[in-house]
């Protein structure tokens, strides 16, 4: 175990170290989400009491919270097939190093960054004037770290078997779409027509979206925060299954 | 150090709905004792890079079995990794990344500690003249440089079994010539055994001990260098006869040298067939000529070239072998 956890880390040393060099990468991933609270949170204000909350904020950032947790991760696949390119995936594969610690490795750099962005619009949030307890938030990042690594792993993994950004970046989009019109990230569910809360209830990442709220909004009852930790872990463990299924295929 | 067996690969690719199996490696054996140097020669799609690949645990034999320095290739993969180096044809230095620290990080990813790999790393350096590019990109490098890094790289953990595919695919010849000498290098100072595949005659030629040609995923033949030139029927005479009217004799005396059975090429005043042992036959041919009043404008004697071997070995030259394989890309290997 101990040489598996020092080859995941000689691996994550290596991608951070790659990109603190580039670090414009981690605040441009974060850019689009604090446009989304600067430019988009204050026409939510006047609108807030209509929705059923209170503080526009904290209403809001959950959302920006889990959409920058998979937006972003979605993106990691695209610097591996730069690697798989450059034979740094084969190179990586021919040394005695277990070879999910070369996913992993790769994973805990992605969910560092989400954490540095995830800090960044908490703070921003606080200072929009966001009312959120200390716990709530604490297991508002852990659900979006989850979710935010599944995506990641996900797109490790896709991309390790496509090996094209040509077909990565349509796919992606073609995800993207339904899982942000469907999740009630920028807007609740609730508020819409029964059948559209109907089809929401079948996108995992809608249960993911409400915990986080109901977590920020200190509302710990009820099982919408079951059945949104029960799909982070869920999805977390079933992406991790991918990737190191894929990472450890022999002709990867 | 290599022993395989009946090694093939097959792969599947698609086009449209048809399936079609493509057999990349069709039924290798090899045996390859310690401290050889073995140069893989082949055309491109021959299936020189999926031997290596399965040789090197990166692609899991459809077929047969190969043990790699005493380690099975499926089952003690770990093994076989830890004691090989693996050149691939890409490389594996990320061009943004610093050439030492992706050397040093490589070397741990073998367990070796940060200590002893800086020290590895700086002394491999030295050897193979990259003193002062510890700290750089390698986009800044020479194509030469950034391959002398890659082998760097592959000899960070000090494996006595090195693979090199086609290591010096893209240099200009002065960078290849200085690479030579590093490859070479790599037994004389090091005393490793080394498997290169590479699609240049003359490579081959000058680095190893012993060729092995595959065509079309099977061995055509493994020898010394020399043995399989002289397999070839003899020699390439040329001769560019003075005067068209005496052709036709030039050709029929060129003919009937040694045991007769070579064919004789005209073309124009130019006259060429096969002969063995042309240094002993040709100064016989050329009194003989005089005698009979056949003036000569040139006379050209070549040893046969790796490609005369595979010509006649396959039928095919190698650049024709090039030209008319249209190598299906299978999943995962790189090209």
């Amino acid at each position: 175990m101990s040489t598996f956890l020092r080859e995941c880390f000689i691996v994550f040393r290596r991608q951070l170290r790659m990109n603190l060099r580039n670090p414009a990468w981690v605040f441009i991933g974060a850019f689009q989400p604090v446009l989304y609270v600067v430019l988009f949170g204050p026409l939510l204000k006047p609108l807030i009491g209509q929705l059923g909350a209170t503080n526009a904020y904290t209403f809001f950032i959950p959302g920006m919270l889990v959409q920058l947790g998979i937006f972003g991760a979605f993106f990691a696949g695209f610097g591996l097939i730069g690697e798989w390119r450059e034979g740094v995936i084969e190179a990586e594969r021919v040394t005695p190093a277990n070879r999910s610690a070369l996913l992993v490795g790769r994973l805990m750099r992605d969910e560092l960054q989400l954490l540095v962005q995830a800090l960044i619009l908490v703070a921003l949030g606080y200072a929009m004037g966001m009312d959120a307890p200390f716990d709530g938030i604490l297991l508002g990042i852990a659900l979006t770290l989850l979710i935010g690594g599944a995506c990641a792993a996900s797109s490790l993994a896709f991309a390790l078997t496509v090996k094209s950004e040509d077909v990565m970046a349509p796919v992606i989009n073609m995800v993207m779409m339904p899982v942000l019109l469907l999740s009630g990230i920028l807007l609740p569910m609730t508020i819409g027509p029964g059948w559209l809360e109907k089809a929401s209830d079948f996108m995992p990442i809608r249960w993911v979206v409400d915990a986080v709220r109901n977590a920020f909004g200190g509302n710990w009852d009820g099982s919408t925060l079951f059945w949104g930790s029960a799909w982070s872990v869920g999805l977390f463990a079933l992406a991790i299954w991918w990737g190191t299924a894929t990472f450890r295929r022999e002709n990867a | 150090m290599i022993h395989a067996r009946g090694l093939a690969q097959t792969f599947e690719t698609k086009q449209g709905r048809t399936t079609t199996q493509v057999r990349a490696v069709d039924g290798v054996d090899l045996d390859i004792e310690e401290g050889e140097v073995v140069g893989f020669l082949g055309p491109n799609g021959a299936g020189k890079t999926t031997t290596l690949r399965m040789l090197t645990t990166l692609l899991r034999p459809t077929e047969g079995t190969a043990t790699v320095a005493g380690y099975d290739v499926v089952t003690q993969s770990a093994d076989v990794r830890r004691s090989i180096g693996y050149v691939s044809q890409t490389g594996g230095i990320s061009s943004y990344a610093r050439a030492g620290e992706e050397v040093m990080d490589h070397g741990m990813l073998y367990g070796r500690t940060k200590a002893q790999v800086e020290k590895r790393g700086k002394e491999l350096f030295e050897e193979l003249q990259l003193d002062g590019l510890w700290d750089r990109q390698s986009k800044t490098m020479s194509g030469g440089q950034k391959r002398r890094l890659d082998i760097a790289m592959g000899l960070i953990h000090d494996p006595t079994l090195v693979f090199l595919d086609e290591p010096t695919t893209g240099l200009d010849p002065q960078a290849r010539a200085n690479l030579w000498t590093h490859i070479s290098d790599l037994r004389e100072r090091r005393g490793a055994t080394v498997f290169l595949t590479t699609h240049y005659l003359d490579e081959a030629d000058s680095l190893s001990d012993r060729i092995i040609i595959i065509d079309k995923g099977q061995i055509v033949a493994s020898d010394t260098s020399d043995n399989l030139k002289s397999a070839v029927s003899g020699d390439l005479v040329d001769l560019e006869v003075a005067g068209a009217e005496h052709v036709a004799e030039a050709a029929k005396r060129l003919g009937s040298l040694g045991d007769g059975s070579s064919e004789v090429e005209v073309n124009g005043n130019r006259v060429s067939g096969r002969v063995r042992r042309a240094g002993r036959a040709v100064p016989g041919l050329l009194r003989d000529l005089d005698a009979n009043g056949i003036a000569l404008d040139a006379i050209e004697v070549h040893r046969p070239t790796l490609d005369d071997v595979f010509l006649t070995l396959t039928g095919r030259s190698l650049r024709d072998a090039e030209a008319s394989t249209e190598t299906p890309t299978p999943e995962g290997a790189p090209q």
